[in-house]
């Protein structure tokens, strides 16, 4: 330890004095972010760039690089694959989104309770969140076992003649991954909910009994507006995820049967890794950036109009 | 984005509060109790045998793979479910060592998260600390950097990412995976949000005391963190632990793989032992909940601090 690390911010020191002190803060915050940056910039910085740029090239595991414009992109919108994946990630949003916003309320404001052991519940619906993927992915495709598949018995014991073929049918196996994506999912956003509720002054609902306010009004007109932060994180959150789906389809279905529940990042994968087109698969890149950016931006755009 | 972060600032101190029961208001007066109380007591016993149904309900796709790891695998999938085994079929757990190589696979995840966890608190506590803590031209900019690529989602960038590695000669290595993952902007956020909560204050105190910017990161910063590095840590391990997509791209030999590869490689080639199947489902998760269990509360604040997992 050197005995001049008397610090600037204490003793202001004027004209040569503080620039030299600059150039030593510099150099001290730059060591400190350094050893991170290095990889970051290598890792993380240059390829998101670089996807940029390769998305207006023409490249593949066997060609050089050729500037082409927007001719990927013509590709891309001529290809019936991407209208594909892009209709299933929608789909797949849809479902997603709105299911698992809902549940996670719904558990949240069951679990709002001053009672002993509420905190064993919680962690319970909390956990499936972070069991590996492909465990959950497994376990659920057994539960979607067509033939004697625990859901499909459960369907026939209510009535259900006919039950789905869930995974092993076109039209069923998207919905299958849905449901499997908000049971994992739905745990998260409840802890967030759970923090938002807490965050609500009791005296609101004090003062709406007070006023005769039922408990349905007391829900719309008390915790939904108050809610109203929490629900747009959640909502940004919930889609930018929604979007992004890759690694649950993969494991569960790889997109099957048929294109059925391909999505975007699987056709990035299976394009740029899978067959080497590195221009052509960062075009599609560039348009799952796009929508997330989008969908994020507009999101926040609406809240901020909505609290004004 | 800022915007964001500063929600979640807001949101972090609550986080604590969150899985613990708040306790009982006291503001009631004694003559209101007594009537209320019994009233209370047949209520929450109404509401505990919901949540329990609810519960339960909701664990049913654990309670059949554990149920299922305990079966013959002809005896999985029938009608009616047997939610209990006729018969205990313990030599699954036994058996599934040398069906697949799991303890390879096991080593070989350990490896990972461990390796990814250690470099990714160590690299994301320094670069947090000249984020939050030193100030310096350009350092806001490049934070900025940070920031944004978090908000570019990862498959947006695979394909480069494969690119350089396999010019570099990386692919199938742990080394691709390692550089890949230790270096997130993720963790420097995180941790520069706790920082960010911490008085300046404190660390002008230590420059007078003649501690260099490192002896207060080493002997002021860190000490008072444990729980954000706590966070940091745990959320990477298990994220490492349970990835797919990147040991998926990067690890095409079987002596690399990890539990997940292992995993789902094993479904792959024996759809029909069902039985065995959930045993190394089991296996795979039993470090997690482990894991879980010890770090619980760190997790939920990790996840309110920050507001993702990854």
């Amino acid at each position: 330890m050197t005995t001049e690390t008397i610090p600037s911010k204490v003793a202001p020191a004027v004209g040569r004095g503080n620039r030299k002190q600059a150039r030593r803060n510099t150099l001290i915050g730059w060591t400190f972010i350094l050893p991170n940056f290095l990889g970051f910039l290598a890792f993380t910085l240059i390829p998101v760039l670089a996807a940029f740029a390769l998305s207006f090239m023409e490249w593949t595991s066997f060609t050089a690089p050729k500037w082409v414009g927007l001719a990927n992109f013509q590709r891309m919108i001529a290809s019936d694959s991407f209208w594909v994946a892009l209709r299933n990630t929608v789909v797949y949003a849809i479902g997603h989104v709105p299911l698992t916003m809902a549940l996670a309320l719904l558990l949240a404001m069951l679990l709002n309770r001053k009672l002993k052991g509420i905190g064993f519940f919680r962690v319970a619906i909390f956990f499936p969140y972070i069991t590996s993927l492909v465990a959950v992915a497994v376990v659920w495709n057994m539960l979607f076992s067509p033939d004697n598949g625990p859901i499909n018995q459960f369907l026939h014991t209510i009535g259900i003649a006919n039950a789905p073929g869930w995974t092993s049918s076109s039209d069923w196996a998207l919905p299958a991954v849905i449901i499997t994506s908000v049971w994992r999912d739905m745990g998260y956003y409840m802890v967030l909910y759970l923090a938002g509720l807490q965050a609500i002054p009791t005296e609101l609902y004090e003062a709406a009994e007070v006023d005769g306010a039922s408990a349905w009004q007391r829900f719309w007109n008390v915790t939904i507006p108050s809610l109203r932060p929490t629900t747009f994180f959640v909502v940004v959150m919930l889609t930018v995820s929604s979007f992004k789906v890759f690694d649950l389809i993969v494991v569960m279905t790889n997109g099957g049967p048929g294109r059925s529940t391909t999505v975007l990042s699987q056709l990035i994968y299976q394009e740029g890794i899978g067959e080497g087109k590195f221009g052509y698969s960062s075009a599609i890149s560039l348009v799952l950036f796009l929508i997330v950016l989008t969908v994020t931006v507009l999101q926040f755009k609406i809240q901020q109009r909505r609290e004004r | 984005m800022t915007n964001m972060a500063e929600d979640l600032k807001a949101e972090a101190p609550l986080a604590g509060a969150v899985l613990a029961p708040a306790t009982e208001d006291r503001r009631r007066t004694d003559r209101r109790r007594s009537t209320r109380e019994r009233k209370k007591r047949a209520s929450d016993l109404v509401i505990y045998s919901m949540l329990a149904v609810l519960v339960v309900a909701l664990m049913v796709p654990f309670i059949w793979m554990v149920s299922s790891s305990l079966k013959e695998n002809n005896q999985v999938l029938t009608v009616p479910i047997q939610w209990i085994p006729s018969e205990f079929v313990w030599s699954n757990y036994t058996d599934i060592w040398t069906r697949i190589p799991m303890m390879g696979y096991l080593q070989n995840s350990l490896y990972l998260a461990v390796i990814i966890t250690c470099l990714q608190v160590l690299t994301g506590s320094l670069a947090a600390y000249g984020f939050s803590k030193v100030r310096f031209p350009g350092r806001d900019v490049l934070f900025l950097a940070y920031i944004g690529t978090i908000a570019v989602p990862w498959q947006a960038y695979m394909v480069p990412q494969y690119i350089m590695m396999q010019n570099l000669g990386l692919t199938n290595s742990f080394n691709a995976l390692i550089l890949l993952q230790a270096f997130g902007a993720f963790g420097v956020f995180l941790m520069r949000q706790y920082y960010m909560t911490i008085p300046d204050e404190l660390c002008e105190a230590a420059r007078i005391d003649g501690l260099s910017e490192y002896g207060i990161w080493a002997r002021v910063i860190l000490p008072l963190s444990k729980p954000a590095l706590a966070s940091l840590a745990l959320l990477t391990f298990v994220n490492t632990w349970n990835d797919y997509m990147g040991p998926f791209i990067y690890l095409t030999s079987n002596r690399l793989w990890t539990v997940q590869l292992g995993l789902r490689s094993f479904v792959g080639q024996f759809d029909a032992e069902y039985a065995m199947i959930m045993t190394g489902s089991v296996i795979s998760v039993i470090p997690i909940l482990a894991i879980f269990l010890v770090g619980q509360r760190y997790f939920i604040q990790g996840i309110a601090t920050s507001g993702m997992k990854g």
